[in-house]
């Protein structure tokens, strides 16, 4: 795993890699993670005209601390190596390999990228890579996915193609899609990297979209796709601690403090022990606070 | 490199630009459109003859339509033209860019 | 000569028009004396005619003033019908002084221009061809640019002294009662025109709908009437108004408009029987629905709304959410139609609605508005007139009057393509940044360093980014690079006044 640090992954919007517009904008809506796609979104013959739109974009816009994602082409494509050398050479942090669906697939996007590392004079190790699991087959072997190579930080599902695959389609109530949430996201946890639930494209079903992202948030997915940015205060609205978990953080927090000044390796609270797993998701509502503004940097 | 054929990347959408390269005897010659030509004209010119002489194009001539497009827009468009009419499209030259 | 807000005027101009340049946003509380109309007595009886040639042969002579209104907008068919007889009968050295230019007159103007028919222009504003035109000196002498709430000033003033008016009406009976509520062409309020209606000597209405005697409501009176011609149709009511108003889907639009929201919300303004106005843009219209929300979540609710009106303005009074919507001009069909069934949406002239010597215009109550900018400055100077090309291309409408709220916030983006819009000298100087309180980018807020409490009550909001503008402005460069300076020659094509009739700025013709 590649993330020594958790980092907040509650939103990943995606952005047409061909679209000037958007992708000179993508930076302004508070995305957690921006993903200039140069898959789906492109169309075949703009494929080379995407590609170098967002490598120049990459260079010089400023992104704030959005983490920067790059959807790039198949392997079985003839876009695949370019796009791994542009987006190498361009400081991409995260590459999102699409249709994943063998470990086999990331070790050999591992060499890939490694390459260009190297006759670019790239940083060893310094380019990410995540998984898109797209299939019966992906949702069967996500756990050696997952686990396939020290720099991938995540997997994400892809329900479209999943549910074609499965024979099936989207339902409202999702239940085509609960085995590979499941999958997927145990997939993600056992090899401790970051889950990402599947895009909700129709943009006049708000019920609709809190009742799917209520669902991925109980599951404990880190965030969502998105295709559209005003979706992404909903998402946070959904990821936003309640007040009583942040004053029960905070307590967790002021405890560990005083573990610390009294120089003590047992952190207790009200005369009980506090466990590690409370600690780790007293830390996560604190992060969740500060980016919903509930609270300051300091955590008050 | 050589022009081999008329090529052209871009759109006419807002903040895109569409370039168009043709071969040319000699030298870089540029005819531009665009609603910013009196504040922008200059630079957009600039930066597309200097990705140019980047791609070691030194004759062609570019019709350029621009829509309010930024530098590395331009930038990126002239990229893929050049890479379109000199078919290098599968061999970037990744090193100069 | 340099004015307040440091701009150079042209004196000798001035001095011809005997302007005085512009000081300050303080109207104070001096005594003025309107003037008044006068009339030519009748019974009423003869006031109808079919022939719109005759009236207008027997009012109009070389050298006056006329005036139109511009509420049937893009859908107007009166102003090109006048003025092809006017044109036609070979008048001269007209002074054309209509509330505003819509594009559906640029061509019959431009004409009238080069025939010498028009050889003065005072109004809102100007599009298109005929900004175009203006700005490439194609007019000898200056636009006068006025605020809606400044030409009501003007004309009650004696500034303006209209001639003959003719004003265009949905509905009229024989003696000249009409409104703008009923009939094929109908626009609601009709604000601005009541000020030609009150002021001109002569009054001459078209009507495609002559009803029967006597006619209500009636928003201009038969007392003010001269002439009643009857035509094939006034307007096209597929033009007059924008349709239904649609809220924008554009995500950066309804990035700043949140910012707005959050910007009232957190305002000392917010609260129970406060007031509003929002401008017609995109942002500023997506305001409304984010501030509905904010309404029903904090019970809190609004005594009127004030300027131009659209449907969801009007859904927020259906809804009680607004006590009184104050209706100087409808945008829409939704807000057009609405007007006569809806008592509490009341029609105000543009005086009531904006005239700053007033004994209290309808604007010094107000305590939110939200307003559009084409270019904003670090002097938070607002330009809403002229393009970044520097040719003419908007208007003054409301915006230096609806400025005088308590609280003004500018909404636009950063950058317009590669246009800043934030840049450090705006390229007309029409609302002082005097009157401006916030701007509102998709980035983040700038608060003008005069409101320090504005400054102290919005630190403590984290959800706001706040910046200096002078941060805003390099932000833009940032990204657009350095644009060359526009290029004017010495011709003054425009004066802008401000709202008080001093002279904020002017506008020179483009060199190309």
């Amino acid at each position: 795993m590649a993330e020594t640090k958790e980092r907040l992954r509650r939103t990943m919007m995606f952005v047409p890699g061909n679209n000037p517009a958007m992708v000179k904008d993508a930076g302004i809506y508070g995305a957690d993670s921006i993903m200039f796609d140069l898959e789906d979104a492109v169309s075949m013959n703009e494929k080379d005209a995407a590609r170098d739109l967002v490598y120049e974009a990459l260079q010089t816009q400023d992104y704030g601390n959005a983490e920067l994602v790059v959807r790039i082409n198949g392997a079985d494509t003839p876009y695949y190596h370019n796009d791994i050398l542009a987006m190498v050479k361009a400081g991409i942090e995260v590459i999102r390999l699409p249709k994943t669906e063998t470990a086999a697939m990331i070790e050999q996007l591992e060499a890939d990228v490694l390459a260009a590392e190297k006759r670019f004079g790239r940083p060893e190790g310094s380019t990410h890579l995540m998984a898109a699991i797209e299939s019966a087959k992906g949702v069967l072997n996500s756990p050696e996915i997952a686990a396939a190579s020290q720099r991938m930080i995540g997997i994400a599902l892809s329900a479209e193609d999943y549910t074609t695959d499965m024979k099936t389609h989207r339902y409202p109530d999702g239940a085509e899609l609960q085995f590979a949430r499941n999958m997927v996201l145990h997939a993600a946890r056992a090899a401790g990297i970051a889950a990402f639930d599947t895009v909700f494209s129709n943009m006049n079903d708000p019920e609709g979209f809190y009742r799917e992202t209520e669902y991925i948030h109980q599951l404990g997915f880190d965030g969502k796709s998105l295709v559209n940015p005003r979706q992404i205060p909903m998402v946070n609205k959904v990821y936003q601690p309640t007040q009583a978990e942040i004053e029960n953080a905070q307590n967790v927090m002021k405890a560990i403090e005083e573990a610390k000044i009294k120089g003590s390796g047992v952190i207790s609270m009200n005369g009980q022990m506090v466990d590690r797993p409370v600690v780790m998701r007293a830390q996560r509502v604190m992060m969740l606070a500060q980016a919903a503004h509930l609270v300051d940097e300091e955590g008050n | 490199m050589e022009i081999k054929e008329t090529a052209v990347a871009g759109t006419l959408e807002s903040s895109d630009i569409q370039i168009m390269i043709t071969k040319a005897d000699q030298g870089i010659s540029i005819e531009l459109e665009s609603d910013v030509a009196k504040q922008f004209g200059q630079q957009i010119k600039k930066v597309i003859t200097d990705t140019l002489k980047q791609l070691d194009i030194d004759a062609a001539h570019v019709k350029a339509v621009d829509k309010g497009a930024l530098d590395c827009v331009i930038k990126a468009r002239t990229i893929a033209a050049a890479q379109r009419a000199t078919k290098t499209v599968d061999t970037p030259a990744w090193e100069v860019l | 000569m340099k004015n307040s807000v440091n701009r150079q005027l042209p004196e000798e101009i001035m001095q011809q028009l005997g302007y005085q340049a512009f000081q300050s946003t303080e109207i104070g509380s001096p005594d003025i004396q309107r003037v008044a109309p006068k009339v030519h007595v009748s019974t009423g009886n003869d006031k109808l005619c079919t022939s719109l040639e005759e009236v207008v042969k027997k009012t109009v002579q070389d050298g006056m003033t006329i005036s139109f209104h511009h509420h049937f907008r893009n859908g107007d068919f009166v102003f090109n019908q006048v003025m092809r007889i006017i044109i036609d009968a070979g008048i001269k050295n007209l002074t054309l002084a209509p509330s505003s230019l819509t594009g559906v007159m640029n061509d019959l103007v431009i004409e009238a221009i080069k025939a010498g028919t028009v050889t003065n222009i005072t109004s809102s504003g100007m599009r298109g061809s005929l900004g175009d035109f203006v700005s490439h000196g194609g007019l000898k002498n200056p636009v006068i640019f006025r605020s809606h709430g400044d030409r009501a000033r003007a004309i009650e003033h004696g500034d303006i002294k209209i001639d003959v008016a003719f004003l265009g009406v949905p509905n009229a009976d024989r003696l000249g009662n009409a409104n703008g509520m009923q009939g094929k062409a109908v626009f609601g309020s009709l604000g601005y025109a009541l000020m030609d209606a009150q002021y001109a000597d002569k009054v001459v209405l078209l009507t495609d709908n002559l009803v029967s005697y006597p006619n209500t409501p009636a928003s201009i009176k038969q007392t003010q009437v001269d002439y009643v011609v009857q035509v094939d149709q006034v307007g096209d009511p597929e033009k007059i108004g924008s349709g239904a108003t649609r809220f924008t889907k554009d995500p950066k639009e309804l990035k700043i408009a949140s910012l707005v929201n959050e910007v009232i919300v957190n305002s000392p303004y917010f609260k129970e029987g406060f007031s509003f106005q929002t401008g017609s843009g995109g942002a500023a219209l997506a305001v409304t629905r984010y501030l509905r929300q904010a309404m029903l979540d904090h019970k809190i609710k609004a005594s009127f709304t004030l300027g131009g009106i659209t449907k969801p303005m009007i859904d927020l009074l259906d809804e009680g959410l607004v006590d009184k919507v104050m209706d100087v001009q409808d945008f829409d069909k939704g807000a057009a139609e609405s007007m006569q069934k809806n008592a509490h949406q009341q029609e105000i002239d543009a005086s009531w609605y904006a005239d700053p010597d007033n004994k209290g215009a309808m604007v010094d109550q107000l305590d939110v508005a939200i307003l559009s900018a084409l270019e904003i400055d670090t002097k938070f100077n607002v330009n809403v007139m002229s393009g970044s090309d520097g040719v003419i291309r908007g208007a003054v409408g409301g915006h230096q009057d609806a400025a005088t709220a308590k609280m003004t916030i500018i909404c636009a983006p950063l950058v317009r393509g590669r246009i800043a819009t934030v840049v450090p000298d705006v390229t007309t100087v029409v609302t002082p940044g005097d009157s401006i309180d916030v701007l509102v980018t998709e980035y983040g807020i700038a608060i003008n360093p005069k409101r320090e409490d504005l400054q102290q009550a919005f630190s403590k909001v984290r959800s706001l980014p706040v910046y200096t503008i002078e941060e805003l402005q390099q932000l833009a460069a940032k990204k657009v690079g350095q644009a060359a300076p526009l290029e004017f020659t010495d011709q003054t094509v425009a004066l802008v006044e401000y709202r008080d009739g001093t002279i904020i700025d002017q506008i020179k013709a483009v060199k190309d």
